[in-house]
């Protein structure tokens, strides 16, 4: 970034006017991108952490406390704690398979990881709907058996782990492509066995990549709405994870304890970003430290 | 296993050298079938249990058609703004420095981090007669939340992050002799801009629009609050899918997902095509 700017004011002796634009301009234009930035980002920030204290901390508290509010917690980290290793296990897979390899269909594969992301979460629901709803295709067998899908954790961690395929793979696809073999080529040519190769070679060289796949996939699975809302029922303090706790509460004219509900989310979506900040300052020192 | 190999011979592949083939690609295919591909093809397998003439009425439901109005409507009309003001971010961001830039371009990502349904909510609040906007747009006699305009602003928001991360590193990479250049051949500013700068940015912007056109399409959580779901009004595509699914009508909520489906894949395969058009002209 340093490197741009330094740029753009060297030359200016050759005549600014036509390499920067003029001051006014540039006033206007930082002024345009705050004031959206401003009304987009910073107040519904503001927002949900003043109306999550608006009644102060004793209503704060309490609101996050309450068993339904506990249980909707608790069924948010189950399903985050199945999708995401998952998810992890299938993007190293993927994209090991991508990297590594020569083989016909391999761009189609890649557009196909990223269903997920392409089609609305509420199909995402709906297809486990039609797949184990009670007029789905295992519906009847398995109601005969006594084991609930749809309208139940399973079917909510299902609708987790579909909206969170494409993330780790995502992120490590490019990354390793860019990377290149040479190193692992090396490593097992030194006679190197495969899993060494993977745990002592790869794993450090996108630790970066994986940890930032990881922390979004995590936000996601965390705050997914739509996916969950349809397969979830609705059924409070036992179907509920925190943004459908959220919704109950907002509906119910409970702002506060829905904004405070909501704070959380968001820290965790400020943690996200800052996680995301330093990987990324971190991964350009290195590169920096690499070059020089 | 004894299939990939001859799955080997038969493409007449080159032997790897790196291990791990089999077992990678198998575990990737047969956990995206699992997941994504065998329940996504539900989708039409469930809709042929409709006859033409009923899919053909419930996706053609004067309330669905006003409902794919609002979604593909909005959604491209969220992309364009998003467009214009992406590409001034982004500018803004790479070339001028000012206080607090860096916590910004932290921030453009939130739309991102932020739970759909946090967003909806806070939006909503926001922007209601009684809200901290909403009030004094109130005042003007404009109504926000539960209109289609307020549709549009979720939309806008969370499409914010797409334009802005795709246009960004193409302006960082910009060399600056090519501005010099034309510049000593006489262009002023808005020429070397409109001429020199704006041409390679034009894939990676229709990139990022689109992009955003196609989240916005399918967006749900934070669009379902703030829209008020009127039925003909602020009603969108994805509240159809749930409303048909609500009364137990599982066949008819499939063919409007088959609807949006080849939508998306449209999009889907536009984007690519797009992405291909972008790297070529950054590699000329």
């Amino acid at each position: 970034m340093d490197g741009i700017v330094s740029r753009i004011k060297g030359p200016r002796s050759l005549g600014a006017s036509a390499l920067n634009e003029p001051l006014w301009l540039k006033r206007v234009l930082i002024g345009v991108v705050l004031l959206f930035l401003g009304l987009f980002l910073i107040l519904p920030l503001t927002m949900v952490f003043y109306s999550a204290f608006s009644e102060g901390l004793a209503v704060y508290y309490a609101s996050i406390t309450e068993s339904a509010a506990l249980s909707a917690i608790r069924l948010t980290f189950f399903a985050t704690l199945i999708a995401v290793p998952l998810n992890l296990v299938f993007g190293l897979a993927a994209a090991w398979a991508i990297t590594k390899f020569e083989f016909p269909g391999k761009q189609i594969l890649i557009t196909l990881i990223d269903l997920p992301f392409a089609v609305s979460p509420v199909i995402g629901g709906l297809i486990y709907m039609l797949i184990f709803g009670s007029q789905g295709w295992f519906g009847s067998s398995l109601r005969d058996q006594g084991i609930q899908i749809v309208f139940s954790t399973p079917g909510i961690v299902l609708g987790t782990i579909f909206v969170t395929v494409p993330f780790v793979a995502r992120e490590l696809i490019p990354l390793m492509q860019s990377q290149g073999n040479d190193q692992e080529l090396a490593a097992i040519t030194l006679g190197a066995s495969g899993w060494q190769v993977f745990w002592r070679v790869t794993v450090p060289k996108i630790k970066w990549g994986l940890l930032y796949g990881v922390v979004l996939c995590n936000g996601r699975a965390m705050g997914e709405f739509g996916a969950v809302s349809v397969l979830s029922g609705h059924i409070r303090g036992k179907t509920n994870t925190v943004p459908l706790h959220i919704e109950i509460l907002y509906n119910e004219y409970q702002t506060t304890a829905a904004f405070a509900m909501a704070s959380l989310l968001t820290l965790l979506a400020l943690v996200t970003l800052g996680i995301k900040t330093s990987i990324e300052s971190r991964v350009a020192k290195e590169m920096n430290e690499e070059i020089s | 296993m004894n299939s990939l190999s001859s799955f080997f011979t038969r493409f007449k592949l080159k032997p790897q050298v790196m291990p791990g083939f089999g077992l990678s690609l198998g575990f990737t295919l047969f956990y995206l079938g699992l997941i994504v591909l065998i329940p996504l093809s539900g989708i039409f397998i469930k809709s042929s249990s409709l006859s033409w003439n009923e899919i053909w009425l419930t996706v053609t439901h004067p309330r669905v058609i006003h409902s794919y109005k609002i979604s593909f409507g909005l959604s491209f009309l969220a992309a364009l703004i998003n467009g214009f003001f992406g590409l001034m971010i982004a500018w803004v961001l790479v070339r001028y420095s000012f206080p607090g830039k860096r916590l910004l371009d932290a921030l453009v990502d939130l739309p991102f981090a932020l739970p759909t349904a946090v967003a909806g909510i806070t939006l909503c609040s926001l922007y209601a007669p009684n809200g901290w906007i909403g009030y004094y747009l109130s005042l003007l006699g404009i109504k926000v939340s539960y209109t289609p305009l307020g549709i549009l602003l979720a939309l806008i928001f969370i499409g914010t992050p797409f334009v802005v991360r795709t246009v960004q590193p193409v302006i960082e990479d910009f060399d600056q002799e090519v501005e010099e250049a034309s510049m000593s051949l006489g262009a002023g500013r808005l020429q070397t801009f409109c001429r020199v700068l704006m041409p390679p940015l034009i894939p990676p912007l229709l990139t990022g629009m689109a992009l955003a056109f196609a989240r916005a399409v399918g967006e749900y959580g934070s669009v379902i609050f703030i829209a008020g779901n009127m039925p003909m009004k602020s009603e969108i595509t994805p509240l159809m899918i749930v409303i048909q699914l609500e009364q137990y009508e599982y066949a008819k909520a499939t063919a409007i997902a088959g609807v949006m489906m080849i939508i998306s894949f449209l999009m889907l395969l536009c984007i690519n095509l797009l992405q291909a058009w972008s790297s070529r002209y950054q590699r000329n």
